[in-house]
Parts: structure tokens; sequence; C-alpha cells
């Protein structure tokens, strides 16, 4: 479906996750996040760039992975997207939702 | 001369096993497989044990029984993978040079991965289902537990078969009602995922039957601490799930001779191509069932399809051609759902588990996605095809290894 933000359109699906990646910029990224009741500060760009970057290389995410890899630790993690960081971090930097759960 | 060697005689490697003593000319191919046990475990059944409705007779049989006889079979374990010189080494010291390896080792728990989860509770209030060990424990718990807080937990996944838990909490329900006990015991269900399962379709019609059966759903929760002492579980988050009886599925990993070998992900599983079931790193290793990092469900089920596509490409590989077969990610599961009821779901790399009959489009006899007497009946007759067909490499009538769309309403 899609949906209105920052003045263009863009694809997601029925939980939000934008489906084309190279739609995502940063303005959008920041409107995601107050969706999410999140304010993003320096930190958090650091773990959502990581996760993109993971992306490009498509290296699946998941909780551990994101713990131990020097970028954050979990706790971190969790203080920084409460709740379910990984589904919300997912969200905000534009990539799919993880696939780590078969 | 040369020689394939299997690395793990559980459900994949003994299949392998029997399909490639069909296939290879035996006065050019040696086929040798190795396992550290002496005794084949119908895993399915640590489902069954706790609840006694199998017994430890039921689930263990030795693995010479399947073993075809033209094929060596070392008792020996596994201490690495020397892939660069086509070696295995073993740990009394030997090795062993192959021209094929397949890597058929599984995934076992890692209960020490979570803070406190192996702690002073362990085996007397926090148990596991999924080795032998802790079903039987857990049997023996149940047979005297008096009630009170039943909480059923996933650590993180990936897990082999990740109903299991699922099918845990509904058998526990049918359980403490036939103990006309129900009313003291209540039940959660705690996932790190955001619903019952991990396909969309199948966690709707699973949330209903969680409702239907009045067990509580805690999603979202990842697990930092077992706190030993004050009997409940912590996740990352700060929330505090209290209970009197945690059975727990700790995390899943592949074993640790990957790490010793420089083969495995940050889980010990190796990286493997989804459709060939070639290794990423070395041409002549294979892999299949749970040791694989692929995306498909760790189930027996899916070992079986998987042993049939292998079986080919490996024949086309040592013949130098191209690999043709692709593995479609195909897994069929019987979700047991306690009151002698069970419901089939069928799904692969891109369909979701859907509704319709299955095998026989229209007709059945079993159902998908549905709760029907038949499929329990299925379930329980698996044990019995497990034995005396899966592990022989006989295909199952009718049920092929890539999922078939007539008959499935997607
Ligand atoms: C509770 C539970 C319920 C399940 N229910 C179902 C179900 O209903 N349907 C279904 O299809 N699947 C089910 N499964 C999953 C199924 O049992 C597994 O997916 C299947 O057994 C995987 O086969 P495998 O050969 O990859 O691994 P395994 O069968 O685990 O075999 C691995 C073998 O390798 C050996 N090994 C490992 N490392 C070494 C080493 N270093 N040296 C020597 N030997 C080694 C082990 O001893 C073992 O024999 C269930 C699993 C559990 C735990």
């Amino acid at each position: 479906m899609e949906k209105a933000i920052c003045n263009t359109t863009i694809e997601v699906n029925e939980e939000g996750f934008m489906i084309n990646f190279s739609e995502w910029n940063k303005e959008i990224g920041e409107e995601l996040a107050r969706e999410a009741m999140i304010e993003l500060s320096e930190r958090h760009w650091e773990i959502i760039e990581y996760i993109q970057d993971e992306h490009r290389k498509e290296v699946p995410l998941s909780i551990r992975k994101i713990g131990k890899s020097g970028v954050v630790d979990i706790k971190e993690f969790y203080a920084l997207f409460p709740k379910a960081p990984l589904k919300t971090a997912t969200k905000i930097a534009g990539v799919p939702k993880p696939a780590s759960c078969i | 001369m040369k020689r394939l060697v299997i690395l793990g005689a559980g459900t994949a490697g003994t299949m392998m096993a029997n399909h490639l003593d069909h296939e290879l000319n035996p006065s050019e191919w040696e086929i040798v497989i190795i396992d550290e046990r002496k005794e084949h475990y119908y895993q399915p059944g640590y489902l069954f044990l706790p609840f006694d409705i199998y017994t430890p007779e039921d689930i263990i049989k030795p693995i010479q029984k399947f073993i075809p006889k033209k094929v060596q079979l070392l008792n020996e374990k596994i201490e690495k993978i020397n892939a660069k010189e086509n070696e295995v080494w073993l740990s009394k010291g030997e090795s062993l040079h192959y021209d094929v390896l397949i890597i058929a080792t599984g995934a076992k728990i890692a209960p020490g991965e979570i803070q406190g989860m192996q702690g002073e509770e362990w085996y007397r209030t926090v148990f596991d289902f999924y080795t032998f060990e802790g079903a039987l424990a857990l049997r023996d718990k149940l047979r005297v537990w008096e009630g009170g807080k039943l909480v059923v937990h996933i650590t993180e996944m990936p897990i082999k078969c990740p109903v299991a838990p699922l099918e845990f909490a509904f058998l526990a329900d049918s359980f403490f009602r036939h103990k006309k006990m129900r009313d003291k015991v209540e039940i959660t269900y705690v996932t790190p995922l955001d619903g019952a399962f991990t396909k969309p379709r199948a966690t709707a019609a699973l949330n209903h039957l969680l409702e239907e059966k009045n067990i509580a759903i805690e999603s979202d929760f990842a697990i930092a601490e077992v706190d030993n002492e004050n009997k409940k579980i912590i996740d990352y988050g700060g929330r505090e799930i209290p209970f009197d009886l945690l059975v727990t599925v700790p995390t899943n990993k592949g074993d640790e001779l990957m790490e010793r070998s420089g083969l495995g992900d940050e889980l010990n599983y190796v990286p493997t191509n989804k459709s060939t079931l070639q290794s990423m790193a070395f041409p002549d290793i294979f892999v299949l069932g749970d040791a694989s990092n692929i995306p498909a469900s760790k189930a027996g089920s899916v070992a079986h399809f998987q042993a049939e596509v292998l079986t080919k490409n490996i024949l086309s590989y040592i013949k130098g051609e191209p690999m043709k077969e692709e593995f479609d990610g195909h897994a069929n599961c019987f979700v047991e759902t306690g009151n002698g009821k069970a419901l089939l779901i069928d799904f692969n790399y891109t369909h979701e588990p859907v509704e319709g009959s299955f095998p026989f489009s229209g007709f059945g006899p079993l159902s998908l996605l549905k709760e029907s007497r038949m499929n329990h009946i299925g379930k329980l007759a698996f044990k019995w095809v497990y034995w005396n067909v899966l592990l022989k490499g006989i295909p199952i009538p009718f049920v092929p290894a890539k999922m078939q769309e007539a008959g499935k309403h997607f």
C-alpha cells in the first residue's frame, strides 16, 4: 500500500515496513521515528546506518548479531529503541522486517 | 577408490547414507558416516515424553540399525574439518581424507548463552524438552507437580521445529485438564516473536487457539536473565515474568566443531546455498538438515525433502555436471493442538502456510491449518513413518520434495 510522508509517497506493507529501501531518505527516517515516538540521537543514527549497511550486504539481522556487532550492546539497544528494538529500528531504517524467525 | 564422508548419523545423515548407498557405484565410491553417539534419538518424541504419551523406548534405537551394510559407520567424536586439505580429524587423533563431504551435524541447545538459565533451578523448576535428558526430567516433574504458574518460553530464533513450544503449551493445557487440575495452572506462552508463530497466516490461527485454551501470550520478549532466587525471567527492556515451572527452549546452535573448523556463522551454522545445498565456502562440501544456515525450518520433514534434492545434486557434481535441482524451502509440519487433535501446515520459501487439503487436493484426508482428529493421527503416525520410511530414504507416497499448489488456497 502507499503511504504519504514528507511530501512524497512510499510503498509500505501492512505492518508499515518500507518495501523499497531506495525510497528511503533521512527525512523519511526521522518521520518514521516520530511515528514510533522516538527522538533520534547521534547513537540512534549510528545503529540505523549499521543496519542499512548490513542490509546492503544482504546479511540477515538478529538481535544477537547487533549485540555482537561492537556498535551497541543489547541493553543499550533496548534503551534506545524500547520494547521491540530490532523491529522498530529496522522500520525506521527503511529495511524489511528481519526474518530471523522461521 | 573415492571417499564420501557424512558427518552426523541423525535424521539427515542417515537419510543421505541410504540414498547414496543406492546411487553410488561401490567399486568407485566408499561411503563413511561418523557419529559420536551409538543411539538415534527420535526428537519429535521429546514433545510427548514429558506427558507420558511416549516412553523412552519409543524414542531411542541403535544408529546401526538404519545404516546400510556397505556404509562404514564410525562411532567417534568429530574434532575438526580441515577443508583446505579435505580432511576430517577425529577425537582420537586419526584423520580421514574425503573427496566429497556432507555435513549433517544438526543443532543443539546452548542454555549457557543466557545468564542464570543453567543455574541452581536447572532441572528443578527450570527445564528444557529439546534434549532427551530434559524431556525425561520434565516428565518426572510433571508427574508430581501440584500446579502454579507454568511459563513456556522461547529464548531466541531460529530453533528446531519452531512450532514445538506451542505444541507443548497446547498439550500441557490438555494434560492438566485430564488430571482435573487445569484451574490450578496458569499457562503463559513467552516468545521473542511478535505473535505465536513466524508466519503471519499461521499466527492468526494459532493466536486464536491460544485464546480458546486460555493460554496467555507475552510477545516481543528478549530474555536477558533467569533469576533463580526470585523465580522469574527478565528481558532486556526490564519486563519480568514470574514462574513456578519454566519450560524453556534455550538458544539453538550448530555444533562447536564448526567454530573449531572456521566454517560456521555466529551461531555455528554453516553458510549454505539455499537452493543447491552446497557450502558457500568449499564446493566439495554439502550441508543439509539443522546444521545449515538456510532460511528454511529446522525440521525432519525439511531434511527429508532436502535429501532428495541433494542426492541428485551430488550425483551431478560428481559427474562434473551443473547442479540443476533446487530446494524450495518446503516444510510440512503437524502441529499438535491437544485433546487428540492437530493441525497441519505446509509452506516453502515463497508461500506462507495455507488452508486446503493434503496431500490430495480437494480430498485430504488431512486438512491444512485446521484442527482435526485426522491430523492428530497423522502426527502420531509420523513416528512409524520416521523409523520405517523416512530414515531409509524412501520417498513418502504422494508428498514430493517440491511443494504442490493444487488444492491449496493461497
Ligand atoms: C522437541 C522437538 C520436536 C520436533 N518435532 C518435529 C516434528 O514434529 N517434525 C519434524 O519434521 N521435525 C521435528 N523436530 C526437528 C527434527 O528432529 C530435526 O530437524 C532433525 O532431527 C534434524 O536432523 P539432522 O540430521 O540435521 O540433526 P540430528 O538429527 O540432530 O543429527 C545430528 C547428529 O550429528 C551428531 N553430531 C553432532 N556433532 C557431532 C560431532 N562433533 N561428532 C560426532 N557426531 C556429532 C549427533 O550426535 C547427531 O546424531 C523436532 C525437534 C525437537 C527438538
